[in-house]
């Protein structure tokens, strides 16, 4: 039989006019898709292999190449699309898993989309930012729900004890993503960028690689299922700790980083041994209840001598908002929800396209669920999961979150193209890849500058943004749903997310 | 048709004001008089759409009893409200709020005022007469309490302050602190109720501003059993005073560095560590008390009346002195006119309370 | 392009750890000294495409380009015989001058970092970097995309083009 191979995505065109033969490109693709031929003086490419990640786009000196999505389609059919159809190709070819990599990319609805801000007019000036102040500084952590203040000797004392605080600069961190997933450079290069900006990152479930001991005062050290590189120092290394249950790109499944990428450096980071595979388990296995969850959030805060946040992060399903609030009171001092469009460096397709809820839902969900319990002020909310703009990082705000997480957002300042193959290992870009050869073209020095300037440009149009509403401080746009509108959302919508629809005054 | 006192729907109300305030700190008695000419050397900060007036000191006799202004719809909001009374109180003595007919003024609803005393065995009298005032405003079709604290109260309904103070013969009574509002709301919902100052127990607050961070602010309230029925941002502004200054027992000044929280780059700059890290954590603790937008406001109680500006001073506030008294208020103007000799006259800094207190 | 003769010392420094292997260094190298300063004519045009000034070393996954390193003791210089190769007094810079070259190649033989090209026809040398002495920031330094090849002043500052 005729056995179809692969459904082709992408088209690589090359302009033979402007094409010099100077093989950049040839050298470049580690899916090997062009080769130079002397005999006729011609540099082809085999279409199939490409994926469509543009870094020949990007590289070549004349800009003769364009990577076109593949034209090619099967009749018209309204159930039956080229993902279906090249999934099940596969799949009849492999008998297995499909496993991709990166956020969701079905058309779930982007309620980001579909909410606008206000601003000021005539009533309430409008403030500057270029000439006043304008104060993003947010504190991650729980904090008491009043204050005892005693004045001694004309001096005014504050008595209550206040749990331990991240500071940042602005209210965007670095979320999870390990060493193992994404190469050391694209780790030191968010970890500068955080410690410059002033704000945090995060090391996933990979452990703290040595050479990022410098950055270690500004991250949250992650303890997941699989509890690599966990040890008192690790944690003691860290300026908070993330309990990871879920991630919103996998809801309920583990992970698993395949011997091959366990290199010696990887292996001493995590403290497995070389070449054997990183298993995560899909829970943790001290933790089949709340009453466990608590446990080890007290072994940890007990490690730590108090000193440290302790947080949860959990993946945006239905039952968010209870389980949060659980959560709160198992004694996180903040809680992290990963919506349905987050990333990842590997999952099955089935489980990132399918399960899970966005974001949107989930923060309006789980911060009006706190207020009402009155224990809102006990932990800090952080949003995270399809973060695309700085607009949205208000709207994610202004529904509740204290602070939102980027990964997409701060891997693509790196170069990523949203190929979705990072599970391939052969990202050209050097970021979710171990290839020496591949890792070397991510120059964390260039890195860190371009994931600052992220932080740096969203900062400032966070700043106009606020300062359009009146607002000169972050903490006055923190659930301030007042200050959004729905657009074209149903009743039940605009009542889930606690907003008014566009048009209706105040 | 007759206006609805109480809106059913809840807008807010964006408004511009003049807002004026005269205290004696020794707490001497002194005629309405003062106030009434203050406030109406102001008339262009008005629009005939809200004024009031709210005097401490006027009730001596029934001092020690809670006194509700309340205004009424019609007859039977009046019957359910009395019903509600008497269930709950001892009503020592009502009768109708003496008023004198102006021409101009329109819609009037009936205005009556209660003095009445606990009898029931409760915790904290205070929440207990915040729940009942926020009961009978939430739960009572057409009764609206306007004024609920002792020996003290407020005057207001919708007309230009010059109406509105003769309507109620202001100048009849004597008070030692008085505060007054004209209203210039932005748009034509104007009903008794909604004209300042607003007032739960003994605080009553005026204000001239918007609030953009009202709902940040209002949300946080709930937290502490404090629902907005309202949606106006005196109202806000009133609960969050009663929660830092009579809950959290936190004094004015500080109170000041919670609402119109310094900067953070003028926090970093103050030497001493100890109030760095006090300023420090009184942000990060009361973050969503912070109150952001252009506002000034005069804020009283038995005690006190202390004025405050935004934390960039986006609305006009004066103070000064004059022997025992103290005058706040949106322009000097309106100062000068009642005493055009004063001892000194400031311009409070944003974020700076100023404070006058019975000596 | 505010091209213009430099008259200040510089150096180019080699991060062979960020050398992705790309080769656009020489790429940009034949433009910067071809006729047309144009890219496809350098290439597919009529003129004659200039060498390289850069070698090009790679073995795995380590790769790095090296130029000529302007030496202070230059045994090129030493070693040849009419002045064709030359210091240039403000820049401290080794130039070739190809009017005087007589094509003996003896600086090939002595250059320790082999980065000399002989040409086989005109028999000549063929390329030797001169740091883009026309231009303000040399072509492979402005073009290399990982900033594996940096540029420094007199005092190892790093020079960043604005
Ligand atoms: S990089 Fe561009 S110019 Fe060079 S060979 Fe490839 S297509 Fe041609
Ligand atoms: S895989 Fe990437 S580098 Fe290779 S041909 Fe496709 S777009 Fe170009
Ligand atoms: S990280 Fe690399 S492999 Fe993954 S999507 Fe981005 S470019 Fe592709
Ligand atoms: S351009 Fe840069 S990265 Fe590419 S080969 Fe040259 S030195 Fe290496």
């Amino acid at each position: 039989m005729a056995i179809p191979k692969k459904l082709r995505e992408f088209d690589v065109v090359r302009d033979d006019e402007k094409c010099i033969r100077c093989e950049v490109c040839c050298r470049m693709c580690a899916n090997d898709v062009h080769s130079y031929d002397a005999e006729t003086d011609k540099v082809s490419a085999d279409s199939a292999k490409c994926v469509g990640c543009h870094f020949c786009e990007d590289v070549c000196p004349t800009e003769a190449l364009v990577i076109k999505r593949n034209k090619s389609q099967i009749k018209r059919n309204a159930n039956w699309k080229n993902d279906a159809l090249g999934n099940i190709i596969k799949q009849a070819n492999t008998g297995g898993v499909v496993l991709i990599g990166m956020g969701n990319d079905r058309p779930i609805r982007d309620y980001f989309g579909h909410i606008v801000l206000n601003a000021s007019q005539v009533t309430n000036p409008s403030i500057d930012p270029l000439r006043e102040p304008m104060e993003l500084k947010t504190f991650i952590g729980s904090k008491p729900d009043r204050i005892e203040l005693v004045e001694k000797k004309s001096k005014i004392k504050n008595t209550t004890e206040i749990p331990p605080q991240l500071e940042l600069e602005t209210p965007v961190l670095f979320t999870a993503m390990s060493f193992g997933s994404i190469s050391l450079n694209a780790c030191k290069s968010l970890a500068k960028a955080a410690c410059d900006f002033g704000t945090y990152w995060n090391t996933g479930e990979g452990g703290l690689h040595k050479d990022l001991y410098p950055y270690a005062h500004r991250c949250i050290v992650q303890v997941a299922s699989g509890r690599f590189g966990v040890d008192r120092e690790y944690l003691k290394k860290g300026a908070a700790i993330e309990i990871k249950i879920g991630q919103g790109a996998k809801p309920g499944i583990g992970g698993h980083l395949p011997g091959e990428k366990v290199s010696a450096e990887i292996s001493s980071t995590r403290m497995i041994p070389e070449g054997t595979d990183a298993l995560s388990p899909a829970p943790h296995h001290d933790i089949y209840s709340i009453e466990d969850l608590r446990q080890l959030i007290f072994a940890l805060k007990e490690a730590t001598d108090y000193k440290k946040p302790v947080g949860v992060k959990i993946a945006a399903v239905h039952n968010v908002a209870p389980i949060a609030s659980g959560i709160v009171r198992a004694g996180a001092d903040f809680v992290v929800i990963d919506g349905i469009r987050g990333g990842t460096g590997a999952a099955p397709q089935i489980i990132r396209d399918n399960v899970g809820i966005p974001i949107e839902l989930a923060v309006a969900a789980v911060d009006q669920r706190l207020r009402e319990e009155g224990i809102r002020h006990r932990a800090s909310l952080i949003a995270a999961g399809g973060i695309k703009s700085s607009g949205d990082v208000v709207k994610a705000v202004a529904l509740g979150a204290d602070a939102v997480y980027i990964g997409t957002a701060a891997l693509v300042a790196l170069g990523c193209h949203l190929c979705q193959r990072c599970y391939t290992g052969k990202c050209n870009w050097g970021i979710a890849t171990q290839d020496p050869y591949l890792t070397k073209r991510l120059n964390p020095e260039i890195g860190a500058k371009r994931a600052y300037n992220l932080l740096r440009g969203w900062s400032l149009e966070i700043k106009e943004m606020l300062g359009g509403m009146g607002i000169n401080a972050i903490e006055s746009l923190r659930g301030n749903k007042e200050q959004l509108r729905g657009v074209g959302l149903h009743e039940k919508e605009l009542e889930l997310l606690g907003i008014k629809h566009a048009g209706e005054a105040w | 048709m007759r206006k609805r006192l109480i809106p059913d729907i809840d807008y807010r109300v964006p408004s511009a004001c003049g807002v004026t305030g005269i205290m004696n700190q020794k707490g001497e008695l002194f005629s309405g008089e003062a106030i009434y000419a203050s406030i109406c050397n102001m008339l262009e900060r008005g629009n005939g759409l809200g004024s009031g007036f709210v005097a401490y000191g006027i009730y001596p006799e029934l001092k020690d009893y809670w006194c509700f202004h309340i205004m009424y719809e019609n007859e039977k909001a009046k019957e359910n409200t009395e019903d509600y009374l008497k269930r709950n109180f001892g009503i020592k003595h009502s009768e109708p709020i003496p008023t004198k007919k102006v021409k101009s003024l329109k819609f009037i609803p009936l205005l009556w005022r209660y003095f009445l005393g606990i009898e029931k065995n409760v915790e904290s009298a205070e929440d207990y007469i915040i729940k009942v005032v926020m009961d009978i405003n939430k739960e009572i079709e057409g009764a609206f309490v306007f004024s609920s604290g002792k020996n003290m109260g407020i005057f207001k309904g919708v007309g230009n302050p010059d109406e509105i103070g003769e309507f109620f013969r202001v100048p009849e009574y004597k008070g030692y602190i008085w505060v007054s509002h004209n209203r210039f709301p932005t748009n034509s919902v104007g009903w008794w109720g909604g004209a300042h100052p607003f007032g739960i127990l003994d605080w009553s607050v005026v204000h001239n501003g918007e609030i953009s961070s009202y709902g940040v602010n209002k949300r946080y309230l709930e937290n502490f059993g404090y629902f907005c029925t309202l949606s106006t941002d005196t109202e806000v502004i009133t609960y969050l005073f009663d929660l830092l200054v009579r809950r959290h027992k936190i004094a004015f000044e500080t109170v000041g560095n919670i609402l119109s929280a310094p900067f953070w780059s003028q926090i970093e700059r103050i030497e001493n560590k100890e109030e760095r890290e006090l300023l420090k954590t009184l942000r990060m603790v009361y973050g969503p008390a912070l109150v952001n937008g252009p506002f000034s406001v005069i804020v009283a109680n038995s005690s006190c009346m202390v004025g405050l500006n935004d934390r960039i001073k986006l609305r006009p506030l004066v103070a000064a002195t004059k022997g025992d008294f103290l005058y706040i208020s949106s322009e000097e103007a309106a100062i000068k006119i009642v005493s055009p000799q004063l001892d000194k006259v400031w311009m409070p800094r944003a974020g700076e309370p100023t404070i006058g207190k019975l000596m | 392009m505010g091209d213009k003769k430099i008259n200040k010392p510089r150096r180019i420094i080699i991060r062979e750890e960020y050398c992705m292997g790309c080769r656009l260094c020489e790429v940009w190298c034949i433009v910067a000294h071809s006729k047309s300063k144009d890219i496809i004519k350098a290439y597919k045009g009529q003129e004659p495409r200039p060498v390289s000034g850069i070698y090009f070393e790679e073995r795995g996954a380590i790769s790095f380009t090296l130029q000529c390193r302007h030496c202070e003791d230059a045994p090129c210089l030493e070693a040849c015989l009419t002045g064709a190769m030359y210091r240039d007094k403000k820049t401290g810079m080794v130039l070739h001058n190809k009017d005087k070259c007589v094509g003996c190649w003896m600086c090939i033989m002595a250059c320790p970092y082999g980065v000399i090209k002989p040409d086989f026809k005109e028999k000549k040398v063929a390329s030797k970097c001169d740091l883009c002495i026309e231009r303000e920031f040399p072509a492979c330094v402005e073009h290399c995309p990982n900033e594996a090849i940096i540029l420094v002043n007199k005092k190892g500052e790093r020079i960043d083009k604005e």
